[in-house]
């Protein structure tokens, strides 16, 4: 801890830390003062000079200081409003309005001293106010030194524009000079921008820490290597200052921890089906063209739109077509139903119709409105005024018909109610794509010895009497992963996994199944045979007795070592060789 | 009327048992001449069931078992892949067609496969024809040489 000192501000004694700088003083009772080119994360360097006030040091004379960067001492006597004070304050923003053009920066402190009708902005084109944030973040906090003042005067009469000249092969576009810079003079044109774009889904936060979500688990910010200063050059780590709580380690690592467990749950749900290969719907190509969940996304409210429902432009959208079966119930792709489409396409015509004032147009196979509430839903969404085409639509294209249209998309399809082709003009078309199992499942299947099906779910033990148990013991199924279902059944479903673990875990042992295989070892040759059959390693060999013994606890009841044993000594109790035999000539007689 | 193969099957536990129960559940029609038994896993099935099964009168034998790599207890179909073309060779001695065995990959998803799989084994028992056991002249001081091709003798 730094030492207490006691200052006196505008008359007012004030208790700080020795050294340091005047200006948090000040503000900390509240007064303002006008300051242009500080940075919190950047220590104090005086330029523009309009923090100006005046300190007397143990009753000397008083002189005109920069509190900014000026550190405190015992006993000064600090005034932040005398004639001289603002004389130095106006004549400092008049050097810096003189050399720029109009700007809200110097306009607003302007109005702050209460002077903005007195002040005139140069000829300049530029808003630059030689501040040298910009210069002094690249160099100082992001390490790339790209930013330098040009040498000389700026030749607008040549077309230069501003002071600062950037060395493009030392940029890092992390955008830190356009982010520090007061008036706004320096900025990430459009082209580096990472704006709203749809269809690669980054509808995510930009900033290069932050929370995955709002509701992520852990609730954590993270960050985002690929964007961090901090990891591209090795500089910044203001993130790491602010913190209060010293909680960011940049060198922390991913680790593997590997730990043993009774039971396990498979909940890992589904991956969303690329409609990219279908052509017709210009998924990728045709701005608008959306997918289901970049939807969702984009009206989450913690969305970078703030769950505004925007076109590309960020206009909103007159109309809107939400497309069902999208890979789904299609012999190319899906033949399966994907159950949630038809229930979230409803929720999204709502939305919109809720959030704008645009049109919804659903084109649907068929409603299936299956759950408790759903088909009353859907009578909603009717009366909202929301117009369901029955038909599949074939094709999206950019209309091209009238002027008007231009820039709007045509839906092709065939309302199969009224047998009328149709083609409808939307600005945007929301993809009710399928869920589909994941690309690894079967090789994730395999790890825990679950099967998956010809579409890539997971099976279940029984379709009926074991809906969340596999042919593993102590391996559950929740979710999707299973089939496509929607939140209130996976949560039941989940609901019973967890049952079903506890059930095993609250007994705290395993019951054996009644199958396994025992050597009758009077019978055993000792050939060894069958030790190196068993893929549970339940078979070994006692030395002493020169013959194999069964765990039963480690057996599960393959039979394969009963199959291969020459002498017959193994028996697999409920498939003995009796049972068999008996069953053979049962059958064939 | 046409000849109706008896045919035994040896159907895994895991795979084409429930393979079969799912072509039952969804009522997929397949010729009533195969009869199910269950084991644990197609590495349960020791030649002596499929020799057995012949002597009582099958006129086939079908395993299933689930495909490889897929195995509920990782590798017994792969002990029994490596039987079955063991028996065959040695059906071959007896004189028995070895096409009257068959081992066939289903898994518990596949009903449709397991239904194509029976209607066609059938089919095919059906022109060989009956096992006439009876008329088999096996002598096992000659055995036919070519079944004994690619044996290497100790
Ligand atoms: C656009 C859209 C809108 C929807 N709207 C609704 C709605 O309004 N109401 C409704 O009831 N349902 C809705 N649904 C359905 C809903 O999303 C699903 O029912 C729900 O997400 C299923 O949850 P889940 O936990 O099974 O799977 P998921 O939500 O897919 O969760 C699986 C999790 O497992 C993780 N994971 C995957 N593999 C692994 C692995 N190997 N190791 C560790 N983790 C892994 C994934 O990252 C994911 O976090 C909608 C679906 C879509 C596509
Ligand atoms: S295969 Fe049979 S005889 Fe050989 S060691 Fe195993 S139990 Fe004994
Ligand atoms: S039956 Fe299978 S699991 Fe049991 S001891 Fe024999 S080989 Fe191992
Ligand atoms: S803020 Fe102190 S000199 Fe600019
Ligand atoms: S469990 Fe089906 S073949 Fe082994």
């Amino acid at each position: 801890m730094s030492k207490k000192i006691t200052i006196k501000i505008d008359g007012k004694p004030v208790e700080v830390e020795a050294g340091s700088y005047l200006l948090a003083a000040i503000e900390s009772l509240g007064i303002e003062v006008p300051a242009a080119c500080r940075y919190p994360f950047l220590p104090p360097r005086p330029v523009c000079k309009l923090c100006s006030v005046e300190v007397s040091l143990s009753g000397g004379e008083a002189k005109i200081v920069e509190s900014c960067s000026y550190e405190c001492v015992e006993g000064m006597d600090v005034r932040t409003n005398t004639p001289a004070v603002l004389e130095a304050r106006k004549k400092a923003l008049a050097n810096m309005v003189n050399r720029c053009a109009e700007n809200n920066l110097l306009k607003d402190i302007a109005g702050q001293m209460g002077i903005a009708d007195e002040i005139k902005f140069g000829k300049e084109l530029c808003t630059c106010i030689y501040c040298k944030l910009c210069i002094r973040v690249c160099d100082e906090l992001v390490g790339a030194n790209a930013l330098s003042f040009k040498k000389g005067k700026v030749k607008e009469e040549e077309g230069e524009s501003t002071p600062i000249v950037l060395d493009e092969s030392k940029c890092i576009l992390c955008g830190a000079c356009a982010e520090v810079c007061p008036t706004n003079h320096l900025r990430i044109e459009e082209e580096h921008d990472r704006k709203l774009v749809h269809h690669d889904m980054e509808l995510g936060p930009n900033s290069a820490i932050s929370l995955s979500f709002r509701q992520a688990v852990p609730n954590v910010p993270r960050i985002h290597a690929e964007d961090c200063i901090h990891f591209r050059l090795g500089g910044c780590r203001v993130c790491s200052e602010v913190c209060p709580k010293d909680c960011i380690h940049y060198d922390d690592q991913d680790v593997i921890e590997e730990f043993e467990v009774g039971t396990i749950i498979t909940a890992t749900g589904f991956q969303d089906f690329d409609p990219t290969p279908m052509k017709q719907y210009g998924y990728g190509k045709l701005p608008n063209v959306i997918s289901a969940l970049e939807f969702e996304k984009m009206n989450n409210a913690a969305s970078p739109t703030n769950g505004r429902i925007v076109l590309e432009d960020g206009t909103e959208p007159r109309a809107i077509a939400i497309l069902h079966c999208i890979g789904s119930r299609d012999e190319n792709y899906h033949p399966y139903c994907s159950r949630v489409c038809c229930m979230y396409a409803a929720k999204f015509a709502h939305l919109v119709k809720e959030k704008t004032t645009a049109e919804v147009y659903q084109c649907y196979i068929d409603m299936r409105c299956f759950g408790k509430g759903y088909e009353e839903f859907y009578k909603r969404i009717l009366d909202e005024g929301v117009t369901v085409i029955r038909g599949k639509a074939a094709e999206v294209i950019p209309a091209r018909y009238h002027r008007e249209e231009e820039g709007k998309l045509l839906v092709c399809v065939e309302d199969t109610l009224i047998s009328k082709f149709r083609e409808i003009p939307v600005d945007m078309v929301v993809l009710c794509t399928a869920l589909e199992a994941h690309d690894n499942a079967s090789e994730f299947g395999r790890k825990l010895n679950i099967s998956t099906g010809a579409d890539g779910w997971f099976i279940e033990a029984h379709p009926k009497l074991g809906p969340v148990s596999t042919t593993t013991d102590g391996v559950f199924l929740a979710g999707v992963c299973q089939s496509p279902k929607d939140i209130p059944d996976t949560v039941a479903q989940a609901g019973a996994a967890a049952a079903q673990a506890m059930k095993l875990m609250n007994v705290g042992e395993v019951q054996m199944d009644g199958a396994y295989a025992e050597i009758h070892q009077e019978f055993c040759s000792g050939c060894k045979i069958c030790n190196g059959l068993c893929p549970y390693n339940a078979i070994t060999f006692e030395e002493d007795k020169k013959v194999s013994y069964v765990n039963p606890a480690l057996c599960k009841a393959c039979g394969t070592c009963v199959a291969a044993c020459p002498s017959g000594a193994i028996e697999a109790r409920h498939f003995t060789d009796e049972q068999i035999y008996a069953q053979i000539e049962g059958i064939l007689s | 009327m046409s000849f109706e193969p008896r045919i035994l099957g040896f159907l895994c536990n895991w795979c084409s048992y429930t393979g079969a129960d799912l072509a039952g559940t969804a009522r997929m029609k397949y010729p009533p001449n195969m009869r199910g038994i269950r084991v644990m896993c197609s590495g349960r099935v020791d030649p002596g069931f499929i020799f057995d099964a012949f002597r009582n009168g099958a006129d086939g034998v079908l395993i299933c078992g689930c495909h490889p790599g897929d195995c509920h207890y990782a590798e017994g179909n792969y002990k029994c892949a490596r039987r079955i073309p063991l028996t065959q060779r040695m059906l071959k001695d007896l004189g028995i067609d070895p096409k009257r065995l068959r081992l066939e990959w289903v898994s518990a998803s596949e009903g449709q496969r397991f239904q194509e799989v029976v209607t066609e084994f059938t089919e095919q028992l059906r022109e060989l024809g009956p096992l006439k056991l009876h008329d088999i002249n096996f002598d096992p001081a000659h055995p036919d040489p070519e079944s004994l091709e690619g044996v290497e003798h100790a």
